[in-house]
């Protein structure tokens, strides 16, 4: 399972992007998608949408089932991955990349440091 | 190799089949206003009655059912559906919902006899055979429940549903639908209710629990007495989910166990036919101190006549129109009525007994038996290592059986939940034993015959990922 | 003991392998104090004394006689090759289409209404199938308050009373106002203002009372208010009348009794919704979609269960868990075997008998409403209240009458409504009984009871 140095975990399979500008880009990991299994549609959150830590942002449904995706920070919804409406299965091609779901512009960018690295995550995946 | 055919495919214009009554008169536009009228006729098929009768009869021939194969489902009850009840329910088609009550004297002792029947049965006071299905009797129950908390002033307070980890998913969706908030509590080790757990979980805040037993594990929670005495310490009130009532039906009544709201499944517990999806039906019963909160109406007596009681102030409203799926509410009677209470015991005895005999065959078989104990009417195994449940299920209709119900409950991996039900014979559950030991085996020596399973069936594993990304929900016709 | 096979063999033989002595040995996890209660149920009948005691019972029901009753279900032509078909052993006792390989003969059945019913009403995507046209209306208040976020809806008192009163139900829990638009003296619903707090308007064409509603007005007044327009149909109707997708409806429901179900009481019949393209992620209910096999072989599945109470639980569109299959394939069956011009002679023949009725009554001098825009059925004022009149009908062995509820304001009133079954024969039956009871325009006459 891939697993980018560069970006942080949640425990619940998140990743986030450093924060840019206070901006950071959030999607699942490649361990997420593939227990998830084939994804065949994806609900944002709108645009404008503001998040506390830890509540549910988007749900991504497999034919079998359907996830909750948790927002790992708190922030405001800026932009969301509207190609996955046409294309939902980027998820499982390509987890880190186009398959990305939302932006935020987080409230505190310092909460990125407390998400878990790659060898942290690393450890949940096993368990999971 | 081409498809078979929708019956669009079999319509040329011009044919038809059935041909009304013909009543000629004036034209639509003169009666009804040219404005109020389509502009084109709807594109509903064109074929002759044998073509019909060809094409619904070969619909019929693609397609498993409990007349044709064995059904092991659990949590689903498959039981025979007797004939007899399709003739009894020949006797009231044409009646009106309408019609004077009075010159529907018949039918109105019949409705009203069957309440007194589910009562009896269930140890309740009351009975509305309103409910459509099992998930819509969930949902007046519940609402019942929360009228009652807000006619105590409670209302605000109790909040919250507790369902176990294993319930089946109408409940917590339910519990949604009435605007509570819902509570998981998780399944021992044992496969019951974690008492700790359930007990640390009962506040003032929680409005109801919702339970079902036994449990979708096919295990009796043992300790529901204890259990229906806490909730009722704290306030809540205790709704029974009677998806397994086939278990104890006859010997065990959900109103002993200490539950205030009990619904049924007419099309389980008493044989009316599931129909490839339904009608079911969901008749709910209420201790006597939610009886005025019952939909309206209800079937009463008044005097030596019957009548609809619709003078229910503090009911909760009407759950649909009418009174009830009443052509199945007749199936229903007719089989109480065949079977007594002599009848319904010897259903329950024997539901058990056949799935612990089928519990100890599929053991033997090589399957792990998620709780290695005494069950109910259904128990949960796993299949052996290595091996996937689907693939399992897949492999099993090409021998012209039903699979198990698959990945439920959901606490337990790889889940095949099997209820053979009272009606089938031992030698029927010693053939679906060898066909799973004849799977296992073929699985054994060929890795490939599982994943390419089913190779018999009138069609083969369907791509449901494309399905469900670009779905295609009706025929197209050529001129869009 | 009838259906459970056991002999005492096989009660012997399964005990053993089990390793228990008795079956109450299998009942030991059940508190004594629980177990075996004396149960006071009547004796068991057999086969034929089960029969006696049903003929005995609808031998108090009056059926097979002139009938006259709307209200929502009507007795309409169903040809033998129906029940026969759709009553087959293999759709009766299938169970839900779960493995799709085995369930072909439902799966594709059901895409087939699908199919029907998005013709029917010009909308795009139909569910398969719910409890009854009532519930599916109280659903389709559900799914525009999801869809829009706004928590009122509007709804024309010409709406059934009976499905108004369902949607009360279902949207009193999530604290979903409900705002009555009150009819107009022709006894059809006036276009309303809709606020902009408003989810949906919910209107009934042909309505309770009988008569066509301006629906094309109806979706403008909505959708100018980014409400959405619910119509609630009557199937068989829209054989001949505009169908909601020409009119700008975005939710199309009602019930489909009288697509070929028999009359039961009122139930099991079945509800449908159909709804445009941009609906589809909030549509409950199963659907059924295409697919293809391993094989290349077209195919059909339950699709898109993401939706549902199985998976998505307390987040499901709805707790609906089953359809009205068996009730919908009867319609399905139906549709097929009248194909477009049985359906449009069986509408036909309804509307002329239902006026043929109507001008019938008015010479006879009885006091029929004036609106003239109706479909199957209208409003006859009485000088009897609507019940008694019915009783008194019914003892003249006429089933007619359907009570009009006080809250229209229009006094003693009842329902009639023909279909294409209605004779010349009924029409003098129904008047003869009017005569005798002291309806048609005679003032001062005796009733008798």
């Amino acid at each position: 399972m891939k697993i980018p140095e560069e970006l942080r975990f949640a425990a619940s399979h998140e990743w986030a992007t450093e924060p840019t500008d206070g901006i950071v880009t959030i999607g699942i990991s490649d361990f997420a998608q593939d227990q998830l299994g084939d994804v065949v549609f994806v609900e944002l959150p709108d645009v404008g949408r503001r998040l506390a830590a830890g509540e549910a942002a988007a749900v991504v449904e497999s034919v079998k089932t359907a996830s909750d995706i948790y927002a790992p920070l708190a922030g405001e919804v800026v932009e969301v991955n509207g190609a996955l409406l046409d294309a939902p299965e980027a998820i499982n091609t390509d987890a880190y990349g186009e398959g990305w779901l939302f932006r935020l512009r987080v409230t505190d960018a310092d909460a990125w440091g407390g998400m878990l690295d790659a060898n942290a995550y690393a450890a949940v995946a096993e368990e999971g | 190799m081409s498809d078979f055919p929708l019956v669009f495919e079999r319509s040329a214009p011009g044919r038809r089949a059935a041909r009304p009554p013909v009543t000629e008169g004036a034209s639509m536009a003169e009666l009804l206003g040219e404005e109020a009228l389509r502009a084109r006729p709807p594109r509903l098929p064109e074929v002759s009655e044998l073509d019909l009768v060809r094409h619904y009869t070969q619909l019929a021939h693609r397609q498993f059912s409990i007349d044709g194969n064995f059904y092991p489902l659990g949590s689903c009850t498959m039981k025979y559906n007797p004939k007899l009840h399709e003739d009894a329910a020949e006797r009231f088609l044409d009646l009106h919902p309408y019609q004077d009550p009075d010159h529907a004297q018949g039918i109105l002792a019949l409705l009203h006899g069957l309440q007194g029947d589910l009562a009896t049965i269930t140890g309740m006071d009351a009975i509305s055979l309103q409910p459509a299905a099992g998930a819509h009797g969930e949902l007046t129950g519940i609402l019942m429940i929360r009228a009652y908390h807000e006619a105590n002033g409670e209302g605000e307070q109790r909040r919250v549903v507790i369902c176990p980890d294993g319930a089946h998913g109408t409940n917590p969706a339910t519990a949604s639908m009435a605007g509570y908030d819902v509570v998981e509590v998780p399944t021992g080790p044992d496969g019951e209710v974690d008492i700790d757990a359930f007990e640390a979980a009962l506040g003032p805040d929680t409005a109801a629990v919702m339970l079902t037993n036994p449990n979708t594990l096919g295990i009796f929670e043992r300790r529901i007495l204890r259990m229906s005495a806490a909730a009722h310490a704290v306030g809540a009130q205790l709704y029974y989910d009677g998806a397994n009532l086939n278990a104890v039906v006859g010997r065990a009544r959900p109103g002993d166990m200490g539950f205030d709201v009990v619904h049924l499944n007419l099309h389980k517990t008493f044989t009316t036919p599931h129909g490839g999806g339904g009608p079911g039906t969901g008749p709910v019963g209420v201790k006597a101190h939610l009886a005025p909160y019952l939909p309206l109406p209800l079937v009463a007596r008044d005097g030596d006549r019957y009548v609809l009681d619709g003078d229910r102030p503090r009911s909760i409203g009407r759950m649909r129109s009418f009174y009830g799926n009443v052509g199945n509410l007749v199936r229903a009677y007719a089989y109480i009525r065949s079977l007594g209470a002599e009848g319904l015991r010897r259903v329950s005895s024997m539901a058990v007994l056949n799935a612990n005999y089928l519990r100890m065959k599929m053991k033997d078989a090589g399957f792990t038996i998620a709780f290695d104990r005494i069950n109910m009417h259904e128990f949960v195994a796993q299949p052996p290592a290595g091996l996937h449940t689907l693939d399992i299920a897949k492999a099993l209709l090409d021998h012209g059986v039903h699979p198990m119900t698959v990945y439920f409950p959901l606490i337990v991996k790889e889940a095949m939940m099997v209820e053979p039900t009272e009606t089938e014979s031992l030698e029927t559950l010693d053939a679906y034993a060898a066909i799973l030991v004849e799977i296992l085996e073929r699985a054994a020596a060929d890795p490939a015959y599982l994943a390419g399973a089913p190779r018999h069936t009138p069609v083969r594993r369907l791509d449901e990922t494309t399905a469900a990304r670009k779905p295609v929900l009706r025929h197209a016709f050529a001129d869009g | 003991m009838p259906y459970v096979p056991h002999t005492d063999d096989d009660v012997r033989r399964a005990l053993a392998a089990i390793g228990v002595d008795d079956v109450d040995d299998l009942f030991v996890d059940v508190p004594a104090e629980i177990l075996d209660p004396p149960l006071d149920l009547p004796a068991p009948m057999d086969e034929v004394t089960l029969l006696a005691h049903l003929d005995a019972l609808a031998a108090r029901d009056q059926q097979a006689v002139p009938t006259f009753l709307g209200g929502g279900v009507r007795r309409h032509f169903i040809p033998a090759v129906t029940p026969r078909l759709a009553m087959q052993g293999e759709f009766v006792t299938a169970y839900t289409p779960y493995q799709a390989e085995v369930a072909q003969g439902v799966l594709q059945s059901t895409f087939e209404f699908q199919t029907m019913m998005s013709e029917l009403t010009g909308l795009p995507i139909a569910n398969a199938s719910m409890y009854d046209g009532a519930s599916a209306v109280a659903e389709a208040a559900l799914l525009a308050v999801r869809q829009t976020r706004r928590e009122t809806v509007m709804v024309s008192r010409a709406v059934h009373p009976e499905t108004r009163e369902v949607l009360q139900t279902y949207l009193w829990p999530l604290d979903i106002d409900i705002e009555v638009v009150d009819l107009g003296p022709s006894l059809t619903t006036p276009v309303p203002t809709v606020g902009d707090h408003v989810a949906a308007l919910i209107v009934q064409d042909p309505n309770h009372l009988g008569y066509l509603e301006s629906m094309p007005a109806m979706a403008a007044a909505a959708h100018a208010a980014g409400a959405l327009l619910i119509a609630v149909v009557d199937p068989l109707a829209l054989a001949v009348l505009r169908e909601p997708g020409s009119y700008g409806a975005d939710i199309a429901v009602g019930d489909g009794q009288v697509l070929g179900v028999p009359m039961q009481f009122g139930g099991p019949a079945f509800g449908f919704m159909v709804v445009t393209d941009a609906l589809l992620r909030q549509l409950p209910g199963r659907l059924v979609g295409q697919a293809s096999d391993v094989d290349g072989r077209r195919a059909f599945v339950l699709t898109l269960q993401a939706r549902e109470q199985h998976i998505r639980r307390s987040k499901a569109k709805s707790n609906i868990c089953s359809n009205h299959q068996l009730a919908a394939l009867l319609a399905t069956v139906n549709m097929a075997a009248l194909g477009p011009a049985g359906l449009r002679e069986m509408a036909e023949g309804t509307v002329r008998r239902a006026h043929q009725l109507a001008a019938a009554l008015r010479s006879a001098g009885a006091d029929v409403a004036p609106n003239e825009r109706f479909f199957a059925e209208f409003v006859l004022r009485t000088r009897a209240e609507g019940a008694t009149l019915r009783r008194r009908l019914a003892k003249r062995g006429v089933r007619a009458g359907v009570p009009v509820a006080a809250e229209y304001g229009i006094g003693n009133a009842v329902t009639l409504a023909a279909t294409e079954l209605t004779t010349d024969a009924d029409i003098e039956a129904l008047l003869a009984a009017l005569h005798d009871v002291g309806e048609l325009g005679v003032v001062g006459t005796e009733v008798v009871a």
